[in-house]
């Protein structure tokens, strides 16, 4: 998410590689955040080979802040 | 409690990681601005060569004293790209990052645009024979440049931008000299920026 927070998209290969994480893996942590409704997940062509973006909604994005403000609030008090 | 500061952190740096092109080689800048510096001394020594071609800065274009400069700062653009690009890769390597990825792109993008666009105005006004605003609309184009990188890679590069758009303005309202605003622009600042970079930067992880 927060890749996706500070980036208009992010393709699958650029989140592989900046997460440091196997195919199989991204691929079900990107079902999960899909199922939620928090990222869209856009399949295309380019040229022959297959392109997946993924981009964050709406609500993706505000459940990120709370999160954040969540997190910060947690700082604060301890 | 450490562990959501550290969620936070880890949370920022992957946002700085995946936007922001971190592998930039401060040292490259120093490089530059010697490289600079030096091509700056060798313009003078050539200039003042040809005793009555050159005064106060005019030149004709098919002057031989003009080809030469051209070589003198081709030779320096090469030598401070190439040796930024080493630089760079190996910092890049370093820190286990790749150097061509999505990131370098947007910058390298970015960087260009006006970059070229002041080229090739720079181009134009010789053409013209404004010879005079050359060294400034270099300058300013050149910081603008950074100015329009530095969202991509470290927040210093823009500092470096804005400190040679001004010496640029300087430059137009103090016409004739252009190769000294220029060794200023190009050559000190870059070796200023460019260490506070290798010693913020460069020394980390």
């Amino acid at each position: 998410m927060s890749i996706l927070m500070v980036n208009e998209y992010a393709d699958f290969n650029t989140l592989k590689e900046l997460l440091g994480v196997t195919d199989g893996n991204l691929a079900s942590h990107a079902k999960a955040l899909e199922a939620e409704k928090y990222i869209m997940i856009e399949k295309q062509f380019i040229g022959k080979k297959p392109n997946t973006r993924y981009m964050a909604t709406k609500e993706g994005r505000k459940a990120f802040k709370d999160h954040i403000d969540a997190l910060e609030k947690l700082i604060q008090k301890g | 409690m450490e562990n959501y500061l550290k969620d936070i952190q880890d949370i920022k740096k992957m946002m700085d990681r995946s936007s922001q092109f971190l592998s930039l080689s401060g040292l490259s800048g120093v490089m530059a601005g010697i490289y600079a510096l030096a091509g700056a001394y060798a313009v003078k020594q050539v200039s003042s060569f040809g005793s009555n071609e050159y005064s106060a800065g005019r030149i004709t274009i098919e002057s031989y004293t003009f080809k030469l400069i051209l070589l003198i700062a081709a030779a320096v653009l090469a030598l401070s790209l190439t040796t930024a690009a080493i630089l760079t890769f190996r910092k890049a390597k370093k820190d286990g990052e790749t150097v061509w990825n999505s990131t370098s792109k947007r910058l390298a993008i970015n960087f260009l645009i006006p970059l070229c666009t002041g080229g090739i105005f720079a181009v134009l006004l010789i053409q013209n024979r404004y010879y005079g605003l050359i060294a400034p609309i270099t300058l300013i184009f050149y910081g603008l440049s950074l100015i329009n990188a530095s969202k991509y890679t470290v927040r210093d590069v823009r500092y470096l931008g804005l400190t040679i758009i001004i010496i640029g303005l300087f430059s137009t309202a103090y016409m004739g000299y252009g190769l000294e605003f220029w060794a200023l622009g190009f050559g000190v600042c870059h070796i200023i920026y460019g260490a506070v970079m290798h010693f913020k930067y460069d020394r980390k992880q």
